[in-house]
């Protein structure tokens, strides 16, 4: 926002595109990272609530979705209430959840034969409003859809998560579609910093924000959602290095038109 | 033995044998415990589908018989025989064993049930003296004591005490030998005490003109489930199945059946339920009447409302589940609860999405993979020595040079679930290959010892 405006005009254009949208009375809640680079970036300071957010592996993680799923795992954590988690195949370790905040008595399974029951499990779980969060694991998401989703979240103020997950590689190409979700991240591993004894160390992210509603894209490397994080549980802590540089920027909203 | 099935009879044993003997007899039997009040539930259990399904008016006679009065009922049937036929052969199907005999008495139809030949017999009206004749006298539900008194006499069968006199009988037996006696022949009658069915509350509603679109129907719905919860207030109740029956003008029959996590008397959440399905019912020339039972209802508990000042109220998701539960099945809505057991897949089971919280959960100090395979995929993998994690392994025809690993976690067969798991071992490592992703790789065995496993590689699970 180089553009010197006054900032009562902007206000005030603000307002009336928030008037067009509908969503004039209802006060807009987010839920921050609490990480400063990240939180930054989206508008409101955090991820919004009351909206679709799309999440998907990057390269193999594109169909095991272990560190999309571990990610929409960690946000739903930092919720309150009950989370519907809608699979098409189950795989989920709930072990697995527990260790990013998420305890087994807060998470609800629905497992869905097809997409479109899952899609309609996912409206359903998002109008109803007394979740923490919906997390949803789809392949297919069309426009339509993520419309209907995005209105019911919006209407009810729930947190909705799709996360993308595809049967072959070749259906990956599918994130590139436009869809109606606030936000779209990709989540791939990268390697862990190396210990100076032979072990594992805590497993490294690159976040990639392909696109944010009134945002810029932008990639993070951050480090995996923890546990033991001080302010309640499944923060996404201390990004080793935040490299948004503007030619990054230009790469993510290449990778958006694509 | 109080009861024998068919292949123990062919064996030999007979009910009353002791078991001892019967073990004797055939050392593999299998020796069940009497279960008296089971069996006498399951019996009225029964007792109520054949009064839905057959005859009005069915009484239970302890310990392994029913009593149905069939007095123009076996008309909807196709005659008497065919009735039998139908009521032997659905048990048949479900896995019962049984025998039926329509007489004109009950003590006649108890007697040839139990000691006749036939799998089903119709005794023809006026004939009963003559089938009951040939009996023994364990037939006419006297006492045991009593029997074997009758036997030292020389009495046998049924037809020789008929034509004993009475007098001497009575004096020397009490009245009961004469009463069970007239009771078979039909000369004083017998009243059975009939099963009630715990009346559900039902409503219905009759169309002059017969409906059929969907809306019609929804609005119907809509005003047919306000008495239906009125009802279900006053006792108390709320719903935790409820049946709509749709009566069409070519007099079938279509239904809708709801089920609900939780018993409901939300008229809304109710209608919202029903109207859900409306597009599963097929109207044909349209629909003339409209029948809506609670056909399972259960006692709403009142509960004591979190204050504010205490605690946040957490949200109530019951409707939400029943929504869902209605369109995926109850078995696909669930949640994970944990299992303690070191045997990774054996670690959490399946519980009913609302059951309530136990406070368990899983230990957190072994990392655990995001993605846990169904099926542990082989994979081929090479370790410099035993203790170590392996250097490369290929999975799905994918070579991965391991960069880092963090192993042996060391699981252990359970012997208590079987002889097969008292040596095993798994030994799980985390790997990470170059690109950084991380795996959940196991060992069958311990690497060393033949009889902990097959040494063979598996892939578990994908770290997140």
């Amino acid at each position: 926002m180089s553009t010197p405006l006054s900032r009562p005009l902007l206000e005030a254009l603000r307002d009336q595109i928030r008037r067009l949208e509908g969503s004039a009375t209802r006060r807009r809640t987010v839920l921050p990272f609490g990480i400063r680079d990240i939180d930054r970036r989206l508008p409101g300071g955090g991820l919004a609530l009351g909206a679709l957010h799309e999440v998907a592996g990057g390269g193999n993680d594109a169909l095991n979705s272990a560190a999309a799923g571990q990610f929409a795992a960690g946000i739903a954590a930092r919720t309150k209430g009950k989370v519907l988690w809608i699979v098409t195949r189950q795989d989920l370790f709930a072990p697995a959840l527990k260790q990013v905040g998420l305890g087994g008595s807060r998470v609800i399974y629905v497992e869905a034969g097809a997409d479109q029951d899952a899609l309609a499990c996912f409206e359903e779980g998002l109008r109803h409003g007394g979740l923490g969060a919906v997390v949803a694991e789809v392949a297919r998401l069309s426009m339509t859809a993520s419309r209907r989703l995005q209105l019911a979240a919006e209407t009810s103020g729930a947190l909705g998560i799709a996360v993308r997950r595809w049967r072959r590689q070749t259906e990956a190409a599918d994130f590139g579609q436009p869809t109606a979700s606030v936000t779209r991240w990709r989540i791939s591993a990268l390697p862990s910093e190396s210990l100076p004894v032979p072990g594992v160390g805590r497993a490294r992210w690159l976040l990639e924000l392909i696109r944010a509603r009134a945002g810029e894209a932008a990639d993070f490397e951050v480090e995996a959602c923890d546990g033991h994080g001080k302010l309640g549980s499944g923060h996404l802590s201390l990004p080793a290095a935040v490299a948004d540089g503007p030619d990054q920027e230009k790469a993510g909203r290449r990778r958006t038109r694509a | 033995m109080l009861s024998v099935d068919l292949a123990a009879r062919k064996a030999g044993v007979r009910p009353g044998t002791p078991v001892a003997k019967a073990q004797a007899l055939y050392p593999d039997l299998i020796i069940m415990d009497a279960d008296l009040e089971g069996d006498r539930t399951g019996l009225e259990k029964l007792a109520l589908w054949f009064q839905q399904r057959i005859a009005p008016l069915v009484a239970v006679d302890v310990p392994d018989g029913l009593v149905l009065d069939t007095t123009g009922a076996d008309h909807l049937h196709g005659g008497e025989s065919a009735m039998l036929a139908e009521m032997v052969g659905r048990l048949r199907d479900a896995g019962i064993t049984a025998r039926a005999v329509v007489a004109d008495t009950l003590g006649a139809a108890h007697a040839l049930a139990r000691y006749g030949r036939a799998r089903t017999l119709v005794v023809p009206a006026g004939e009963t003296a003559a089938a009951i004749a040939d009996l023994p006298i364990e037939a006419l539900r006297l006492p045991d004591s009593m029997i074997e008194g009758l036997r030292a006499l020389g009495v046998a069968t049924i037809a020789p005490l008929a034509a004993m006199p009475r007098a001497p009988l009575a004096l020397r037996f009490g009245p009961d030998v004469a009463r069970r006696l007239d009771q078979a022949y039909g000369r004083i009658s017998e009243a059975i005490l009939p099963v009630r069915p715990v009346d559900p509350v039902t409503v219905s509603r009759n169309f002059a003109e017969p409906i059929g679109a969907a809306e019609t129907i929804a609005r119907y719905i809509g005003k047919l489930v306000p008495p239906l919860c009125q009802g279900l207030e006053e006792r108390g109740q709320g719903a935790r199945r409820l049946d709509l029956v749709l009566h069409r003008v070519d007099s079938r029959t279509e239904a809708i059946r709801i089920a609900t996590a939780t018993p409901v008397r939300d008229v809304k959440r109710l209608v919202r339920l029903l109207c859900e399905k409306i597009e599963t019912i097929d109207p044909g020339f349209g629909i003339e009447r409209m029948v809506l039972t609670a056909t399972l209802a259960e006692l709403i508990a009142p509960r004591q409302k979190i204050s504010s000042l205490i605690a946040e109220e957490e949200p109530d998701v019951s409707d939400l589940i029943d929504t869902l539960a209605n369109r995926v099945g109850h078995h696909s809505l669930y949640r994970f609860a944990p299992v303690e057991s070191d045997v990774p897949e054996r670690s959490f089971c399946r519980v009913p999405a609302l059951a309530p919280d136990d406070q368990k959960d899983w230990p957190e100090h072994w990392p655990r993979p995001t993605r846990l395979l169904a099926r542990p995929e082989p994979v081929q993998a090479m370790a410099e020595l035993p203790d170590q994690p392996p250097l490369f392994f290929i999975w799905r025809g994918v070579r991965r040079k391991v960069k880092c690993a963090d192993g042996p976690e060391r699981v252990f067969g359970e012997w208590w679930q079987g002889d097969a798991e008292l040596t095993t071992v798994r030994d799980y490592f985390r790997l990470e290959d170059t690109s950084g992703e991380r795996f959940w790789v196991y060992r069958s065995g311990d690497g060393e010892r033949g009889e902990t496993g097959s040494q063979g590689w598996f892939l578990h699970g994908i770290f997140g």
